[in-house]
């Protein structure tokens, strides 16, 4: 608790023995004196409400009348006056600002301890960075840190700086950013991004980047600022509350006026005036919005929160909204649905030759060429390749390689290769892309090299679907084939390939034109030349973001591991916490009406109207924090 | 341009109501305020000085939430 909130609790806990001492004691002692009864109990009062009485009478002086400070004034201080005037009862008075004052006491904690847990969630700020001077290690701020700087990350650390690795091997913690709790293997050459935490060795990183360019305070930023990106909910409750409390306010008039009024020229009655001002004070205070306003933020906050907490960045709790109402999802493929690395599938040799034999030649044959192709059969071969035993290379445009092999010669290539040295060949029942491989003049079997789909495309594609998404929709640059066998693969509805970035915007663009409304369109990609789709889609998400500034720029949504099965976790969560705000919305709304109505038409006394109020606000807010848990929530 | 200040305010009516008294500040293009991260985010007018606006940010903040406070 902050010092302001233990201030607050003592004087709760002070007025609240005084107000019992004073309840138990004074009829013992047989105090019967009004004026003497108000006098003691404007103790407890002024020590619990001092406050609210200043800030009301501040929002008169500056005309902000209709604040839940005025409220709660007015409606004690008429139970004061009415206790002198007729019922001689002060202690509900007291009472009332006793409970609204642990009911904000309980609302101040509640809020500080879910930003503490989301603060808690989001420590990967780094609080500074290592750099080798004259006299060893100094520890210095990271913003100071220039781009090219040699830092040294220690075991326990966190990298404070995107940057490459210069010296050391290790293993780094990427939790914090990607809630992956494997931890990923890392030595000299690779990248690493600033919020990881360095595990085991120590680590030189050669900076390439600035601090506030740096994936840290980049993901900082944005889970900072996700909150001024209001959604649709909130803003008709700050609309709502701004007619709501004035309203209530005029009602509570009426209750203490009408009634009377017809009770005494209509029907002929006793008018009964404090029984009705009394009501119309219970109803004051009913009227303070509190718990719908509270609520509502508090939820989308603790829903972006328990997000993050999972790898996936909202930049706002308009996404947050929207992401619950999509129906259509497109994908881009490389990269998202698939790995976007060429990789040897299948191996497929003819007569004597084996697997390894073939792969081997064809690894030999093309150890000249950078294509991504020859990479792919190289690392698939996995060995190192003796230069020495390969001579007369040529590499023939559009065709192949033809090259001396350990004697033999050798040709690797594709169909036109094949024709042209005038060789039978067996094509392969899967597509992807082929290389035909002959060696002496022999065709001797052919190997198949795909783009691999992701482990859990399918399973994300399943996910989606029973998430409530109607259709899934995949674009692609590949040829149709390919992008027919991967759709078909996955179950993806529709595919449409071989489309230039510029396509992928036009295909969107029908795609929203054609859908209703209310249903919400998504893109999924993988931030490369994907940021014009990213942003004219109603909701964009970014895989894979680790280091991508332009995907966390462009997308609304930012997953920061590769894994397409977060998309379906992200739907989740945004119903898990649009459906908390809506239990909000309508059960505080439904309480506050039935008391209205209960204390118009049944006399319902203050005590049950303050015990409502601050009980439906500690249950929103009680409920609201359940948004922050998403831990349970499967991918 | 665009700013963020830190403000201290106690319930979330009140963060509204400063929103709307930071937004009705001259000089001031847009404004948010998010109770949750206590973090006021101003848009100022083309040309605006952000020091004198802010000032009158401040003092329309405290006019309708005694208790608040922006931290300039």
């Amino acid at each position: 608790m902050t010092k302001k909130q233990k201030k607050v609790l003592y004087r709760i806990i002070i007025s609240a023995v005084l107000l019992a001492g004073l309840m138990i004691l004074t009829p013992r002692i047989g105090i019967e004196n009004k004026w003497i009864l108000l006098v003691l109990y404007l103790v407890p009062y002024m020590i619990i409400g001092y406050d609210i009485l200043r800030k009301a009478a501040l929002g008169i002086y500056h005309r902000e009348v209709f604040d839940e400070n005025f409220l709660m004034a007015v409606a004690t201080v008429g139970a004061l006056v009415l206790g002198v005037w007729k019922t001689g009862d002060f202690e509900e008075s007291v009472a009332v600002m006793l409970f609204y004052q642990i009911g904000e006491l309980f609302q101040s904690c509640a809020v500080g301890k879910s930003r503490k847990n989301i603060t808690a969630l989001m420590d990967i700020r780094p609080d500074y960075a290592n750099v080798e001077g004259e006299n060893g290690l100094e520890q210095v701020d990271p913003e100071d840190v220039e781009v090219g700087t040699v830092i040294i990350v220690q075991p326990g650390e966190k990298v404070p700086i995107d940057g490459t690795i210069v010296e050391g091997v290790s293993t780094l913690n990427t939790s914090a950013l990607t809630g992956e709790s494997l931890p990923r293997e890392v030595k000299a050459g690779d990248e690493v991004i600033s919020g990881c935490v360095n595990m085991s060795g120590l680590l030189k990183v050669k900076t390439t980047k600035e601090f506030g360019e740096s994936t840290v305070s980049k993901i900082l930023d944005l889970v900072e600022n996700s909150s001024m990106k209001k959604a649709k909910s909130e803003n008709f409750i700050s609309k709502f509350a701004k007619v709501y409390t004035p309203l209530v306010c005029f009602a509570a008039v009426a209750v203490a006026v009408l009634p009377p009024v017809v009770n005494q020229f209509i029907l002929h009655q006793a008018p009964a005036w404090e029984n009705w001002i009394q009501n119309a004070l219970s109803f004051l205070v009913v009227s303070c919005p509190c718990a719908l306003v509270i609520s509502v933020p508090l939820s989308f906050f603790g829903g972006i929160g328990g997000a993050s907490a999972r790898g996936i960045l909202i930049k706002g709790s308009n996404y947050l909204e929207t992401l619950a109402k999509v129906k259509y999802m497109v994908f881009d493929k490389t990269g998202t649905l698939t790995q976007g690395v060429f990789q040897v599938t299948e191996i497929c040799p003819v007569g004597s030759m084996t697997q390894e034999d073939l792969l081997s030649y064809a690894a030999q044959v093309e150890s000249y060429s950078n294509h991504p192709i020859s990479r792919s059969l190289r690392e698939a071969y996995g060995k190192e390749i003796d230069n020495s035993q390969i001579s007369d290379v040529e590499e023939i445009s559009g065709h192949g390689v033809t090259a001396c092999v350990n004697g033999m010669k050798v040709a690797a290539g594709n169909q036109k290769l094949m024709k042209q040295l005038q060789l039978e060949y067996s094509e392969p029942q899967q597509v992807g892309t082929v290389v035909y491989v002959a060696v002496d003049g022999q065709y001797a079997g052919y190997i198949l090299i795909n783009d691999v789909v992701k482990e859990n495309s399918k399973k994300a594609i399943a996910g989606l679907k029973s998430a409530g998404v109607k259709k899934t929709v995949m674009l692609t640059g590949d040829s149709r084939p390919v992008a027919e066998s991967i759709a078909k693969e996955l179950n993806v509805d529709e595919v449409y390939s071989e489309l230039l970035p510029a396509d992928k915007v036009e295909q969107v663009e029908a795609l929203l034109a054609k859908k209703d409304d209310a249903e919400k369109l998504a893109f999924v990609g993988d931030g490369i030349n994907d940021a014009p789709v990213l942003s004219r889609a109603d909701i964009g998400i970014a895989m894979g973001a680790m280091g991508s500034d332009a995907a966390i720029e462009a997308a609304d949504v930012v997953l920061m591991d590769d894994d397409p099965a977060k998309i379906a976790l992200a739907m989740k969560i945004s119903r898990k916490t649009l459906g908390i705000v809506y239990q909000n919305i309508v059960f505080a709304l439904a309480v506050k009406i039935i008391c209205l109505l209960l204390i118009a038409f049944a006399g319902l006394g203050m005590w049950l109207a303050i015990l409502a109020d601050v009980g439906v606000m500690v249950l929103a807010v009680l409920n609201a924090t359940r948004a922050l848990y998403t831990k349970r929530l499967a991918a | 341009m665009k700013k963020t200040y830190k403000i201290e305010v106690d319930c979330a009516n009140c963060a509204l109501k400063m929103e709307d008294a930071a937004k009705a500040t001259a000089g001031v293009a847009d404004a948010t305020v998010s109770f949750m991260t206590q973090k006021m985010k101003v848009e100022f007018d083309e040309g605006a000085d952000v020091d004198t606006v802010m000032k009158a940010v401040a003092k329309a903040c405290k006019k309708v939430e005694p208790d608040c406070e922006v931290f300039l």
